[in-house]
């Protein structure tokens, strides 16, 4: 998660002291990432460090301090809103490990495997829901994030439907050998090497 | 009771159990003969209660579209039995059974299937005035429904002057007018985007925390979410169904997201 850019974002608003880029912080986010102080203040200290916000005095850290975003600091905000995140090679990830174990351990039912995982995310994302039904209707930074949960929750049944659908398919119609020559997909290469 | 055989006001104070609107005992469908048989149910059970939401789940093919036409008695199932508020379907004389489709069970689509030449409050009054009752009195309770979804302002309007939202919530308030007990939706937020369709949900959820008792079928997750339970069909059968989720606090625990 980019703290520091949400920091400066809300330094963009007007000079602000730790302990309130705080506060707002959490309530920007719905209160979904809790943020220790400890924290603020550590990024604050890199924020000033690399030259993107300044503060009033040269004492301590404390509440005291009032920060402010200088202009090179305005120009890092801009430029990381721009940035596209790395999202090429795949990640690593736990869900897809299990069900590629599950259709090739011998005695296991990976279909049973994959509504269990299926019933756990479903529950999930209605917890998510009721938030949405309840305190999200009145908290745009919450509901915001409500959605993205939802999204990407919703990718990983999506995910699992197909899996199965698939592992289904497979059993009915075994062993189609894949063409030897079949080209390997630039995408894999570009995931090896990273 | 003026209208008996039809689980009236003393089946839906039920004496403090809760009420099933809608029971499936062991339902099976098969279409086709064999050797070409089709199993779409088999063996499914599956109770709603009043107030309740159930999403039910599955591939295509899983059932689900045959469990929910079978919940509205617009199918037979091969074997089992489907009880709506207390009344087994099974031998049920086509008129009781066709007023018992009017007057308990309302309907959403994902098609919103409103009739075009119609104003919005007349397409709400019009399964009342179909059931015989008079044309001012369906159209107050009509207007009531259409207030309760937030497009009492549009009542006057056709099909084609409201936007796809404003169709779907005047397909709900069709489906909830007078005094309806189960709702049956299939995909019931249609084309519409994501937000509209969240829109759609929090309605019907809202429908049946009114009382009403409501099954979905969907294949969206996000969907599905906002029931109480959701259930999972694979191959005709139910392969599990979620508890009663715990309430949202639980997320927003420090420390137990990621």
């Amino acid at each position: 998660m980019s703290v520091p850019h949400f920091l400066l974002a809300l330094l963009a608003e007007g000079p602000k002291y730790g302990l309130q880029l705080r506060e707002e912080f959490e309530a920007g986010t719905g209160e979904v990432w809790p943020l220790n102080v400890g924290q603020v203040y550590k990024t604050l200290g890199r924020l000033e460090r690399d030259g993107l916000a300044e503060s009033d005095g040269t004492g301590p850290d404390g509440p005291q301090k009032r920060f402010r975003i200088t202009p090179r600091g305005e120009e890092a905000l801009a430029d990381w809103l721009r940035t596209t995140p790395d999202l090429t090679s795949p990640p690593r990830d736990e869900l897809v490990m299990k069900v590629l174990v599950a259709a090739r351990v011998p005695g296991t039912d990976a279909h049973e495997v994959i509504q269990a995982h299926r019933m756990y995310l479903v529950e999930l994302m209605q917890q998510w829901t009721r938030l949405k039904e309840g305190e999200a209707r009145d908290d745009l930074g919450l509901a915001l994030v409500v959605d993205s949960e939802l999204f990407r929750l919703d990718a990983v049944t999506r995910w699992l439907d197909a899996a199965d659908t698939r592992l289904k398919r497979a059993a009915a119609e075994p062993s189609r050998p894949a063409p030897a020559s079949a080209p390997v997909p630039q995408l894999r290469r570009l995931g090896a090497r990273r | 009771m003026s209208r008996p055989g039809l689980g009236g006001a003393g089946a839906r104070e039920g004496g403090g159990a809760a009420l099933n609107v809608l029971q499936l005992r062991g339902v099976s469908k098969t279409y086709g003969q064999e050797p070409a048989e089709v199993h779409a149910l088999a063996g499914v059970d599956l109770s709603v209660q009043a107030g309740e939401m159930v999403a039910v789940m599955g591939p295509s093919g899983s059932g689900k579209s045959t469990l929910l036409t079978i919940a509205g008695s617009l199918e037979e199932p091969t074997s089992g039995d489907v009880l709506v508020c207390g009344m087994a379907l099974a031998g049920m004389p086509p008129g009781r059974k066709a007023r018992l489709r009017r007057r308990v069970i309302g309907y959403v689509f994902q098609d919103f299937n409103l009739l075009p030449g119609l104003s919005a409050a007349e397409n709400v009054a019009l399964p009342l005035e179909l059931d015989g009752v008079a044309v001012p009195k369906a159209r107050t309770a009509a207007l009531a429904a259409l207030e309760a979804l937030g497009v009492a302002d549009r009542a006057a309007r056709f099909p084609d002057q409201l936007s796809g939202g404003e169709r779907q919530r005047v397909a709900i308030a069709r489906a909830v007018v007078g005094d309806r007990r189960l709702l049956l939706a299939d995909e019931p937020s249609g084309a519409l985007d994501s937000v509209n369709a969240d829109e759609v949900m929090r309605l019907l959820h809202e429908a049946c925390q009114r009382g009403v008792a409501a099954v979905v079928v969907t294949h969206d997750a996000q969907l599905a979410a906002w029931a109480d339970r959701v259930v999972f069909l694979r191959d005709g059968r139910v392969s599990g169904q979620t508890t009663r989720p715990p309430g949202p606090e639980s997320l927003l625990t420090p420390g137990e997201i990621r």
